[in-house]
């Protein structure tokens, strides 16, 4: 086989990592899933470059790389609005745009939202780590030695499953079926599982309350500041499983919701878990944001679920 | 707190089985029985599973099985739950270097309770523990069977680094960390074995349900 084409790292940004769908079936052994916090940006990019939805893209957060491409490719830029470029024509986010071999793609200003998205026809072509490229920054594992990209990386892709690149470019991802982003998004949850570790006011404030998101905000969890949510006794559990989207409430009141990269077991309560439809709208939230809980059911939860690309499943 | 065994929802990609609040070897014992009953008889729908010390998390496809269906199995396989015939786990010694550098809270362990520091470890070297979980971070593993006389309660402040292969005490749990992490359990002492090691074949050392004899170096 021929070298693979690389794509070129000439400016990381403030925090690129590659991602893929996630890593599935390590929870039991500690591991995190990993994979993009907006799981509905990235399945779009992929889908809009011809990759199977489990391909591995770039997550770029805040600010953008720079980045070369060795071969014609088609590329996608999904979820936060920046202002990027190929060459110095500007390109529009969620769609498929054609890149001829050696141009340079540039991110500049972001105008909303978070965490962008971009996927290349072909994906990212690491050795995957126990099955998968996620990057899981705190284990220093998956992606590219574990870590964020930095500027002389090379990146190898892979094959491009689609030969008629010129042909799909120009395709958009419709926008009935991006997320509603928004600064103030309410969150879809599920009570539970451990809600009746709460007072009836606690559960109460938690449902009615503004909560602010602090800097201490990434990869792993989001920590939320607002009304003071009562426990009902005990402020701690024995330790029990976690998945993105658990809201843990430690003894200050103040919930966290745990994302891509959470630990596996936690010892707060859970008062409730975010859906995973509503993920995203959080992964775009920025520190200052402010996020209200809406508390559904089952059923309507699974709706969602089937209308929606879901990560690692 | 409603009576246990208890299935509730982990959002719509999961639910938790528990078995109770309380950190005791039959009640983990449980968990694995679950676990390895879901395990022996793959279900459609379940994605993996995670047992913890008093639950087990079982993560599934909302788009191949419905809540109310994946609800009914976790239910039919209590109904029919036995620890009876669950297997012994592997017994895996792990050489540790007590005290010193290795243990730089040795000491405390010993005058919180009351005894030497070869006492400490001999009774820490006694017991064959069982695996409860891995959690918190990759291969960090929980033990369960600590001699009730080292219990010793955490740190005030958490370590920032603690360095991988480190064996603490935490209240009545004993544990190994696997990767360098910050901490705040006390440590006695440190082993070489790596419980976790990338470029190994089978990375973890350790798995749930294993047993576990310390043997002093």
């Amino acid at each position: 086989m021929s070298n693979p084409a690389i794509l070129e790292v000439l400016q990381p940004g403030a925090l690129t990592t590659v991602q893929d769908a996630g890593r599935i079936g390590w929870a039991r052994y500690g591991v995190p899933p990993s994979g993009p916090l907006d799981a509905a940006a990235f399945a779009a990019a992929n889908a809009l470059v011809g990759n199977p939805p489990d391909a591995a893209a770039l997550e770029i957060t805040l600010t953008g790389p720079t980045l070369r491409v060795e071969r014609e490719c088609l590329i996608a830029v999904c979820g936060a609005a920046f202002d990027v470029w190929v060459g110095t024509l500007p390109v529009p986010l969620w769609h498929a745009v054609y890149v001829r071999a050696g141009r340079l793609i540039t991110f500049g200003a972001r105008r909303s939202g978070a965490r962008a998205y971009l996927a290349i026809s072909g994906g990212i072509a690491l050795p995957p780590f126990l099955g998968s490229q996620a990057t899981y920054l705190p284990g220093g594992f998956g992606g590219l030695d574990g870590r964020a990209l930095r500027a002389g990386d090379r990146l190898p892709l892979g094959a491009a499953a689609v030969r008629d690149l010129a042909q799909r470019a120009g395709r958009v991802w419709p926008v009935e079926r991006r997320p509603p982003y928004t600064s103030q998004p309410t969150l879809r949850v599920i009570l539970g599982p451990q809600d009746d570790y709460f007072t009836a006011e606690g559960l109460a404030t938690f449902l009615t309350g503004a909560y602010q998101l602090t800097p201490e905000a990434d990869r792993m969890g989001a920590r939320l500041r607002g009304p003071s949510i009562t426990h009902r006794g005990p402020t701690g559990i024995v330790s029990d499983g976690v998945v993105a989207g658990s809201i843990q409430v430690p003894p200050d009141g103040q919930p966290i919701v745990m994302l891509a990269d959470h630990q596996t077991t936690g010892g707060y309560p859970k008062i409730a878990t975010v859906i995973r439809a509503d993920l995203p709208l959080l992964a775009q939230c920025l520190p200052g944001d402010c996020v209200r809980f809406v508390a559904v059911n089952l059923a309507e939860a699974e709706v969602s679920a089937l209308n929606i690309a879901v990560t690692g499943l | 707190m409603s009576e246990y065994p208890r299935v509730l929802p982990v959002g719509e990609t999961a639910f938790t089985v528990e078995f109770g609040d309380a950190v005791d070897v039959a009640l983990n014992r449980q968990v694995h029985a679950l676990d390895a009953a879901l395990r022996a008889q793959p279900v459609p729908g379940i994605v993996e599973t995670a047992p913890t010390y008093r639950s087990l998390l079982v993560m599934y496809d909302p788009r191949v099985s419905s809540a109310d269906a994946m609800r009914a199995v976790l239910l039919n396989a209590l109904g029919t739950l036995t620890t009876s015939v669950l297997p012994e786990g592997r017994l895996v010694d792990i050489s540790v270097h007590y005290g010193g550098a290795w243990g730089p809270d040795l000491a405390d362990v010993a005058a919180h309770c009351g005894i030497s520091a070869g006492a400490v470890i001999e009774l820490h070297a006694q017991p064959i523990y069982t695996v409860a979980m891995l959690g918190f971070a990759p291969g960090f593993a929980y033990l369960l069977g600590l001699p009730e006389a080292l219990a010793t309660p955490r740190l005030a402040t958490p370590r920032v680094r603690v360095p991988p292969g480190s064996v603490g005490i935490a209240g009545a749990q004993t544990g190994v960390y696997a990767l360098e992490t910050p901490g705040g359990w006390r440590i006695i002492g440190r082993t070489d074995l790596a419980l976790f090691d990338p470029a190994r074949e089978a990375p973890f050392a350790l798995q749930a349900g294993d047993r576990v004899r310390f043997v002093p170096l």
